[in-house]
């Protein structure tokens, strides 16, 4: 009984979609209201205080990319390294080791379903954010937009498989989310432009790979970032086969997985 | 006319072994199953029967050795080999988020088989899961999640099928029509590797029998040679003593129950007339031939591990 090559990866990518499909209130619903509370508390906040992009910028509007971003981001890390270790720590993960799946296999369908989440939530939240802020939108580079986020997705599934193979059990993901992705997340520029920070805090920020991925996708939005998007991308083009590369690898040796 | 080639191994493995830390949980273990065999892996807790299956299954790497299912290495050729292996692993684990029906045809997905309803239906009703179909795995008995694991392991129609194990915690009746159908499959040519804790089990099923102690294999033969070989009666007599002579054969004591071992009835003549001679009442007396339990714990309490197969069978006749 012969199957069809490839067939293994697209049912576990259709997997991973219904897994988070069927608690959907939980893994999008949720994280779209967290994002529009955080919008709707700093924009009533702040408005008024931080002036971004000189002024060209309203500071409301400035949040809603970075949000966006941010819910992309937590999401489809959340993903893949939720759905690992569950199945890790639940023993159910032997379904997947069996078949004749390849890293490959393994790595595109997490991923992928990781990106989708995130993407997912991303836009529910780009959307509500439209239909309650006024005036007109207009998105400057949408392509640009599209490719930090699709990007920025990817790298963030593949580090929750990367966290999701190493951590052993809930806390040491609990400790690889809240200590490493959230801090890298919220200085990475979601509420703020790094040019209004010391200059100290405006040079390490340089080195969080998570500011490339939000300035650049809010140059998307509005024409304007921080650095040369051109930079960016690059940048984060580089962090993606880089983290791919460790994740295939930590696969291929069946780290943590096959003993 | 040439001789015709023989056929291979259905399981083939060479010089295997595995440490983990202190442990060595296989050494140098050899095994070769042909295919058609309904092949049974006996053995205490921790002597390495489900490293030797994990293996098998890719779940974990072997430190020296190879393993190969219908000639194609688990390592190198491991699309092959698990394409042709179904395992039932020994753990009760299911994916909470699913149905029964979504269970099988996600896993028959992962095997590249992504329209397989009629034998997922077939699956289902020869596991007696028919109306359970569209229940969540986790309103599920333990025995229906068993099953569950079976139908998993058979989806794709493994030629070459693993049961670590499988009837443990289902009740005796579903115990039968599970092991009916294992038997069909048998039948119908499917290569079946048995472990498990009910050793009546691996008699009646069984045409040959491996079993290991502490990473090896100690005795490996047909079950009917294995019966054979360590034919006799086991005697429970319930009197104050035994006969001069026949101390000797006393295996175990229980206050005034002793349980000889004898090889032929005709030595229970020779009992009997020495019990009447010495004028030694007998309260009670059971007789009890050789069962596949009694084999083993014989081999278990008796052998120390041997390197090579041809030395399997040496353990002592007590």
């Amino acid at each position: 009984m012969r199957g069809v090559v490839g067939a293994g990866m697209l049912t576990l990518l259709q997997k991973e979609l219904l897994r988070f499909w069927k608690v959907s209130f939980q893994t999008i619903a949720a994280p779209v209201l967290t994002a529009l509370l955080y919008l709707l508390i700093f924009s009533h906040v702040l408005e008024s205080r931080v002036s971004v992009f000189n002024g060209q910028v309203r500071y409301t509007d400035f949040l809603v990319p970075g949000l966006v971003m941010m819910s992309v981001l937590q999401n489809a890390f959340a993903n893949a390294s939720s759905s690992l270790i569950q199945s890790k720590i639940t023993g159910n993960l032997v379904f997947v080791l069996l078949p004749p799946l390849s890293p490959l296999d393994m790595y595109a369908a997490y991923v992928l379903g990781a990106m989708v989440r995130g993407l997912v939530v991303g836009l529910g939240v780009f959307i509500v954010t439209l239909v309650l802020l006024p005036g007109p939108f207009h998105m400057a580079h949408p392509i640009v937009a599209i490719a930090f986020a699709v990007l920025g997705s990817a790298i963030l599934g593949t580090l929750g498989v990367i966290a999701g193979i190493w951590a052993d059990k809930f806390d040491e993901l609990a400790a690889f989310q809240n200590f490493l992705i959230m801090p890298l997340t919220f200085l990475s520029g979601v509420f703020y432009s790094i040019h209004t920070l010391p200059p100290f805090w405006q040079a390490l920020s340089h080195f969080n790979p998570f500011f490339y991925m939000i300035d650049g996708f809010r140059y998307g939005f509005f024409g304007l970032s921080d650095i040369d998007p051109g930079i960016s991308l690059g940048l984060v083009a580089i962090a993606a086969i880089v983290l791919a590369a460790v994740a295939l690898s930590m696969l291929a040796r069946g780290y943590k997985l096959r003993h | 006319m040439p001789a015709a080639a023989p056929p291979v191994p259905a399981v083939e493995i060479a010089g295997l072994s595995k440490r983990f830390g202190e442990v060595q949980a296989l050494c140098d273990v050899d095994l070769r199953v042909a295919p058609g065999e309904f092949f049974g892996l006996l053995g205490p807790n921790g002597a390495g029967k489900t490293t030797l299956i994990s293996i098998l299954a890719g779940l974990t790497r072997a430190d020296r050795g190879t393993a190969s299912i219908l000639g194609h290495d688990v390592v190198s050729d491991y699309r092959e080999a698990r394409r042709a292996l179904g395992v039932v692993p020994q753990e009760l684990v299911f994916d909470p988020f699913f149905t029964v029906r979504e269970t099988l045809s996600i896993q028959s997905g992962y095997f590249g088989l992504r329209h397989n309803d009629a034998w997922i239906d077939e699956l289902l009703f020869h596991l007696d899961l028919t109306q359970k179909a569209d229940a969540n795995m986790r309103a599920l008995s333990g025995g229906m999640k068993r099953r569950v694991l079976v139908g998993q392991a058979l989806v794709h129609k493994p030629p070459v099928i693993v049961l670590d194990e499988p009837t443990a915690g289902v009740d005796v009746e579903l115990r039968q029509s599970l092991w009916a159908f294992i038997r069909k499959l048998n039948r119908d040519g499917h290569t079946i590797i048995l472990t498990t804790h009910y050793l009546e089990e691996a008699e009646a099923l069984c045409n040959r029998i491996a079993m290991m102690k502490a990473g090896r294999i100690v005795a490996l033969d047909t079950t009917r040679h294995l019966l054979s070989r360590f034919s006799g009666l086991t005697v429970r007599v319930s009197s104050e003593r035994l006969p001069e002579g026949w101390t000797a054969r006393e295996r175990r004591r229980e206050g005034n129950v002793h349980y000889l071992a004898l090889e032929s009835y005709a030595e229970l003549e020779g009992l009997l007339a020495a019990l009447r001679s010495e004028g030694i009442a007998i309260d009670e007396m059971t007789l009890a031939d050789t069962d596949l339990e009694q084999v083993f714990l014989r081999i278990m309490a008796g052998t120390e591990t041997t390197d090579e197969a041809s030395r399997m069978l040496e353990v002592p006749e007590s």
